[in-house]
């Protein structure tokens, strides 16, 4: 066999955002046909390599070499005429426009201005044809497809302009179990073409079956390139991902594996396409945590527990007391609160001050009669922000102008001011800096020892690790593993929500 | 923060004080400093236009007893339009707006003026007045917070039911109050000004403790500044937006006594295009046609800067066809004002938060 043609080479590829190197020398070779696997956590830097590659962002040291040409790539645009093409997850195409517009999207055939629709219908009819997919009309609406047929339109846009090179983010994720084995047919006739594809997934049966060779990354930096994607390891590929070098400082457990009376008991919790047939329990005083991928079903879990999404079956009990489904207010009341996934669009009104967005769930309680005790709430909140060390202090500052972390301890705040007995933490450190995470750390096992119930959800698995005393495990909607934290290791974790395979069935 | 005009001519050097060092820290320190440099700014606009009459109309301007009835006549115009400002204000800071403000008016107003009701004395008519403002504003919360439908949608189909029904119940009939309490509302004069005046201050002052001082005003602020914050704190954000809509509605209740006691007399086109009126009022005030933001003094500020445009437009004679394109430019002008104000506080705020992290 000859050497295949590389068409992309990075060397020494730095990327740096205020604060954080997200890319610290990337190496990554691609050859015409061949399908490259990127593996990696979060926070890796796989989506900032995205983003360098189809142009979103421009790389700060190292060199891209395009078809044997040094490039850089300005904009998407620019990446795009070149002949890189991204699908990314979250499907970027126009609901509202039909299938040939959104393949040829912002390079139609025109004649004096006019866009010829016919040729332009032709032309998708013949591209959704090689991808063996003449089943989709052209002239239909993206709306009315479902995620695999978006995903093909996706596909399509990115042949319509002659792409060499596919990168495909976590295509799998939006699809169904016979779905892949689809999408596996088209990238393999995509790839006998002469095109080369990128493909980042978590699952490794997925980059057995359809990977050539696989890249890892930790840490924004290569750790091992150009392995066998049939027979390298798996400890092998998961040892490369792990041990990450960041500190993370986490206060001690205490000796005793706290056992408090039970505080919330949930049963048989699903939801239709998010998760299934949940059960869990978390102690007064005990820190549970929820290890998964995104998608896995987590923060819907989260969210449904505090009643924000309504349950299709199972029930939420805290306290002995069975909340009402889907009503938040009901399990805000019975001592639950909640610091969401997206701190600025789900917590914080940015424009307020400081102290107005930490008694937002208690200023009724702390009003007479109806009036709002401004002086009070103030009193209140100086309170919990010295105990927290908010930086700055002054309450009356719109909290729009706090860091990531400050804004994140105004919102866990909030709930410190009522008598919350559980609270709920969705990827309560992301955005916040390493000094600002040790505290937050402090701060949760502090609230746990003063009795308080904590469940939490993160992204990041020596996180889950380090704070919980247990430990739960999730992958495709289910609950795979429950043991405590100091039963499990990185390795185990990552192996468990990643081996999982969508052909194998259920897992054990 | 209070209505006075007199103490708020002394400060106005407080607007033009330069942003920056020591002085920015300070101003954030205050709650809604931004708004009363706002606010301050609106009444430089009313002194201005009073000065531009004073100017265009000097020996009218000379006779002192004219130019306290010409203030007493500007405030009475301004008073209808103002109390359904205030609660017009309220949906708009609660992430809605209400476009049947006028027809409830009309609706309430024809209602309590039938035969029928004017048979049960004031108190009937009054009572009626409000129930029906109320009633409709219900009506329209419902349909938005559990029905689901777009707010412009709902009180768009309102504006044109709620006219149909005042037409239909009037019989296309103009109807006269002879009710003399009723009616006295705008003839009798306390202190040399007219009741209706007095009845705007009031309702203006109970919209401005009820949005900066009660639970009631918060809960607004927060559903229409972050409706999913809200909601994940606890709050009833659908129970909410609708009595927000309920409280438009009687504020239109209570406006369509006083247009009734105004003219004597109902019928269903009164109350033409006060919606109009009052969302510009409210925008001109400050109030962020997003949600979030925005405060009563500034609305009221807004109302009393058209009425006494229309009065300016009067006094020289003019047309009310060029008086209307003046309206609309000044809409327009204070919208470009305030998007260029909003930028320099939005640019502060992200310049802030980039030296707090590093």
């Amino acid at each position: 066999m000859s050497e295949p043609d590389v068409v992309l080479r990075l060397t020494d590829l730095v990327k740096t955002f205020p604060g954080v190197r997200a890319l610290d020398g990337v190496q990554l070779e691609v050859r015409a046909g061949e399908v490259h696997c990127l593996l990696g956590q979060n926070g890796a830097g796989k989506s900032t390599l995205i983003k360098v590659l189809s142009g979103v962002h421009r790389p700060d040291a190292g060199t891209v070499e395009w078809l044997g040409q040094p490039a850089a790539f300005a904009n998407p645009q620019a990446a795009m005429k070149a002949g890189i093409a991204t699908i990314y997850q979250e499907l970027d195409l126009v609901d509202d426009l039909s299938v040939a517009e959104n393949v040829f999207l912002g390079h139609e055939p025109r004649r004096l201005g006019f866009i010829r629709r016919g040729a332009m219908a032709d032309r998708t009819r013949r591209i959704l044809g090689s991808l063996g997919h003449e089943e989709i009309p052209a002239r239909r609406m993206v709306h009315a497809l479902q995620a695999a047929g978006k995903q093909v339109v996706s596909m399509a846009r990115a042949l319509s302009q002659e792409a060499k090179l596919l990168i495909m983010d976590e295509p799998s994720a939006v699809l169904a179990h016979d779905e892949v084995e689809n999408l596996f047919r088209i990238i393999r006739s995509l790839t006998a073409q002469g095109i080369a594809v990128i493909y980042i997934s978590h699952r490794l049966e997925e980059i057995r079956e359809i990977g050539d060779r696989v890249t890892v990354l930790k840490d924004g930096r290569t750790t091992a390139a150009n392995l066998s994607a049939k027979d390298t390891p798996t400890s092998e590929l998961v040892s490369r991902m792990t041990g990450r070098t960041i500190e993370y400082v986490f206060p001690p457990r205490p000796q005793e594996p706290p056992r408090g009376e039970e505080l919330l008991r949930v049963d048989g919790l699903s939801r239709a396409g998010e998760f299934r047939d949940v059960s869990l329990t978390v102690a007064a005083g005990e820190i549970v945590g929820i290890a998964g991928l995104v998608g896995s079903g987590r923060s819907e879990l989260l969210e449904t527990v505090y009643g924000a999404r309504r349950a299709d079956t199972g029930t939420v009990t805290l306290g002995g007391r069975k909340l009402r489904p889907g009503n938040v207010g009901s399990a805000v009341r019975a001592g639950m609160g909640m610091a969401p996934e997206e701190r600025k669009s789900q917590a914080l009104l940015l424009g307020e001050p400081i102290y107005r967005n930490m008694t937002l769930a208690t200023f009724s309680g702390l009003a007479r009669l109806g009036f709002t005790d401004a002086g009070r709430e103030r009193a209140e909140t100086d309170r919990i922000a010295a105990s927290l060390d908010l930086r700055p202090r002054d309450v009356r500052r719109p909290v729009g102008t706090l860091s990531g972390g400050n804004q994140q301890k105004v919102v866990v705040g909030r709930w410190l001011l009522g008598d919350t007995r559980l609270l709920l933490l969705d990827e309560p450190t992301r955005g916040v800096d390493v000094g600002a995470r040790a505290e937050l750390y402090r701060v949760i096992r502090r609230l746990a020892s003063e009795g308080v119930g904590v469940l939490l959800v993160s992204s990041e698995v020596p996180e889950v690790l380090g704070l919980s005393d247990r430990v739960l495990v999730m992958r495709e909607g289910r609950v795979v593993r429950q043991a405590p934290s100091h039963e499990l290791d990185e390795d185990t974790v990552l192996d468990l929500v990643m081996a999982g395979s969508l052909m194998e069935g259920t897992p054990a | 923060m209070t209505l006075s005009e007199g103490t708020g001519l002394a400060v106005p050097g407080a607007a033009t004080e330069p942003p920056g060092g020591a002085a920015q820290k300070r101003s954030w320190a205050g709650e809604s400093s931004e708004s009363v440099v706002r606010n301050l700014v609106l009444v430089g606009v009313l002194v201005a236009l009073i000065v531009i009459g004073a100017v265009t109309q000097p020996e009218l301007y000379s006779d002192s007893t004219w130019v306290w009835n010409n203030m007493v006549s500007i405030l009475q115009l301004a008073s209808v339009v103002g109390v359904v400002t205030v609660g017009m204000t309220f949906v708009i800071i609660g992430g809605g707006i209400d476009l049947s403000v006028g027809a409830i008016v009309a609706l309430a107003g024809v209602w309590c003026t039938t035969l029928a009701t004017q048979s049960y004395g004031t108190i009937g008519m009054i009572f009626t007045a409000i129930v029906v403002g109320v009633s409709v504003g219900l009506i329209n919360g419902v349909l938005i917070s559990y029905g689901r439908l777009v707010p412009f949608i709902a009180t768009l189909a309102m504006l044109v039911s709620a006219r149909g029904l005042a037409a239909a119940i009037s019989g296309k009939q103009t109807q006269i109050s002879s009710n003399a309490f009723i009616n006295s509302l705008a003839s009798d004069r306390v202190l040399g000004v007219p009741l209706l005046v007095y009845i705007l201050a009031v309702v203006a002052v109970a919209g401005w403790v009820l949005l900066n001082r009660t639970t009631f005003g918060r809960r607004t602020v927060a559903v229409g500044g972050n409706a999913e914050a809200a909601r994940l704190a606890g709050i009833d954000v659908k129970r909410h937006t609708m009595l927000l809509y309920g409280l438009s509605g009687l504020c239109c209740g209570i406006a369509a006594i006083m247009l009734t006691s105004q003219a004597t007399s109902a019928q269903a086109a009164m109350g033409n295009l006060y919606e109009l009126d009052a969302i510009a009022a409210a925008i001109i005030g400050g109030t962020l046609l997003s949600g979030g933001r925005g405060t009563i003094v500034g609305s009221i500020l807004g109302v009393l800067i058209f009425a006494t445009i229309t009065n300016l437009f009067a006094i020289n004679g003019l047309s009310t066809e060029a008086q209307n394109m003046v309206k609309g430019g000044i809409i327009v002008a204070a919208v470009l004002v305030q998007q260029f104000r909003f930028k320099s506080v939005t640019q502060f705020i992200a310049r802030n938060r980039a030296t707090t992290t590093s």
